[in-house]
């Protein structure tokens, strides 16, 4: 791969990258499940479960079906009070790139501002990307969304 | 957190005699709850410690709190299985700051006291002394001294333990009922595959009748009744221990007319809302004896529970009168192969801060809690299948939950 192709991968990468924030903090998430590939692996952990080799997390999807059925749970069937969130996404670390495959490392922030206001710092932590680069539009193979504490205020309805 | 002010005396004033009516300022009030610490937690109650599997080998430890109050559990060189505070006797310090681990013995950062694994003072710094100037006083004797000790007890691969020395022990205590449910779950050894902690901004009692009340399932959790799951639910039932705290409500379920439905559903598709994917709620009869949903609890804070395929230990631990923390301990057996493994962490899913069927539950008690503040005169009506707290054979019902209050009264006297 030239280096013109790697930075075009990188650019790919933070472009979907920034998608999914938006898809999510803008509730457009009828769109989330889009961004995977099928089957994919979609998780919530914590960082010590995930150190820990412990493999249950908060959510996990294994296939657009499921992405598709947590989507439609929150809007149809899930009561919780109303909330959005705001990602803030980077720095991004890319741990490897290859013909298919980019696997990027990604630090981010997610504020939960309720429907009252209220604002507070809701999670921190790191993406585990496993990107499909191989067509047009990149997709998640894998992504692993390791969350810094073991705590969760409340409740975790929308996805990170 | 605990009340400076010096304690009014003030008693939270009960309508009636009966379990049926509760106050609202039981939820409130800061002297109930200080009170609280002291006669149900550190009373005659066992409590969830940690699980037998994280202490396999000597030296092995578990931090853990027993309501506010923070405890060391530890395996011993003997292979005794230990409990005590974890607070140095010299000055208070915490003695260990460790979530888990293993060590050969305890040594206070402070003053370098040192004890052993079964909480024994084994050295004090300086003890003779520094070029034979000062030293502790000589009728100080190190034997004599321990940190505070916990009864423990073993069950089903749980460790409990309780700082009461009169309390029955732990079957007698739990009932011959709650024995069996706790049993017929934990029958072999458990894995743990994960844990997460819940910050709920609501009153620990408040969580507790939730998980009690078998009322509220269908009503406020919609995801069952959404997608026509448990649609083929039997009658199940709940049972009741004598002092009423301890409990265990199930359901049984046809698990394989379940599975010929599905397929027939999915050539009809009669139904508007479908999982795309089932896996979710794809579950097998481990124990082979029909019981889909098993909801076991252990007064004051600990919840055993079996929903299909997902096992957990819900550990309830007040941290202030309108703060709690919930932790999900989510347990596998040695005997899953990968397959069990995967449909576990799939219907994983229902359960947790993230649960189809429990997101619900994390924040309704904080609704409770946020309506009665400042407002918190009167009772709330727990009179669902009528006032006393025994055993039944159906499911709406709140006998469980004046099964609570029965024993909490009892301890608070009140």
């Amino acid at each position: 791969m030239t280096d013109r192709d790697e930075q075009a991968v990188r650019i790919g990468v933070q472009e979907l990258s920034g998608l999914y924030a938006e898809i999510i903090d803008e509730d457009r998430l009828e769109e989330w499940p889009d961004l995977f590939v099928d089957p994919c692996r979609y998780q919530i952990i914590s960082h010590s479960n995930h150190e820990a080799g412990m493999r249950q997390g908060v959510m996990y999807a294994a296939t657009r079906g499921m992405l598709l059925d947590r989507v439609f749970t929150l809007r149809q069937a899930n009561l919780y009070e109303p909330h959005r969130y705001r990602h803030v996404v980077g720095p991004y670390r890319f741990k490897s790139i290859e013909r298919d495959t980019a696997i990027v490392h990604t630090h981010f922030i997610v504020a939960r501002i309720m429907h009252s206001g209220e604002t507070t710092l809701f999670a921190t932590g790191r993406y585990l990307d496993d990107i499909d680069i191989s067509g047009p539009d990149y997709k998640f193979r894998e992504r692993i969304v390791v969350i810094d504490s073991d705590q969760i205020d409340t409740l975790l309805a929308i996805p990170i | 957190m605990y009340d400076p002010e010096p304690s009014s005396g003030r008693r939270v004033a009960w309508p009636s005699n009966g379990i049926s009516e509760v106050p609202f300022r039981t939820y409130t009030d800061q002297d109930t709850y200080v009170r609280e610490q002291e006669r149900i937690f550190k009373g005659d109650t066992w409590h969830y410690l940690c699980l037998e599997a994280e202490l396999t080998a000597a030296g092995d430890f578990v931090s853990t709190t027993v309501g506010e109050v923070s405890v060391l559990v530890t395996r011993d060189a003997e292979r005794t299985v230990n409990a005590f505070v974890n607070r140095c006797i010299h000055r208070g310090n915490l003695l260990c700051m460790g979530r888990q681990g293993n060590v050969k013995k305890f040594s206070c950062m402070y003053h370098g006291w040192t004890y052993d694994l079964t909480g024994q003072l084994t050295g004090v710094a300086f003890e003779q002394g520094v070029q034979g100037k000062g030293g502790m006083a000589p009728e100080f004797r190190k034997e004599e001294h321990r940190l505070q000790k916990l009864r423990v007890e073993v069950l089903g691969g749980i460790v409990f333990g309780t700082f009461s020395d009169k309390v029955a022990g732990l079957e007698d205590w739990l009932g011959a009922d709650v024995v069996r449910g706790l049993t017929r779950v934990m029958n072999r050894a458990p894995t743990l595959l994960g844990r997460n902690t819940q910050i709920l901004p609501n009153n620990w009692k408040l969580y507790i009748e939730n998980v009690k009340d078998t009322y509220h399932a269908s009503i406020l959790h919609l995801f069952l009744t959404t997608f026509k799951i448990n649609k083929l639910n039997m009658p199940g039932g709940i049972f009741i221990n004598p002092d009423g705290g301890n409990h265990y409500s199930f359901a049984k379920l046809d698990y394989e007319a379940e599975t010929a439905a599905y397929k027939d559903e999915g050539i009809r598709a009669e139904s508007d809302f479908r999982l795309q994917d089932r896996s979710v709620v794809e579950s097998v009869d481990e124990y082979g004896d029909g019981v889909s949903v098993q909801i076991l609890t252990v007064f004051p804070g600990m919840v055993l529970q079996q929903v299909r395929n997902t096992i957990a230990v819900r550990v309830i631990r007040p941290r202030g009168v309108d703060r709690t923390e919930l932790e999900w301990i989510h347990l596998g057996f040695e005997d899953d192969d990968e397959e069990m493994t995967e449909r576990r962490l799939r219907q994983g899913n229902l359960i947790g801060p993230a649960g189809y069927v429990a997101m619900e539950d994390g924040f309704i008690g904080g609704f409770v809690q946020r309506a009665l503040q400042y407002n918190d005169e009167g009772a709330g009506v727990v009179m669902m299948g009528g006032h006393e707290a025994e055993s039944q054979t159906f499911k709406a019902s709140e006998s469980a939950i004046r099964g609570f209050w029965k024993h909490y009264r009892a301890l608070m006297g009140e």
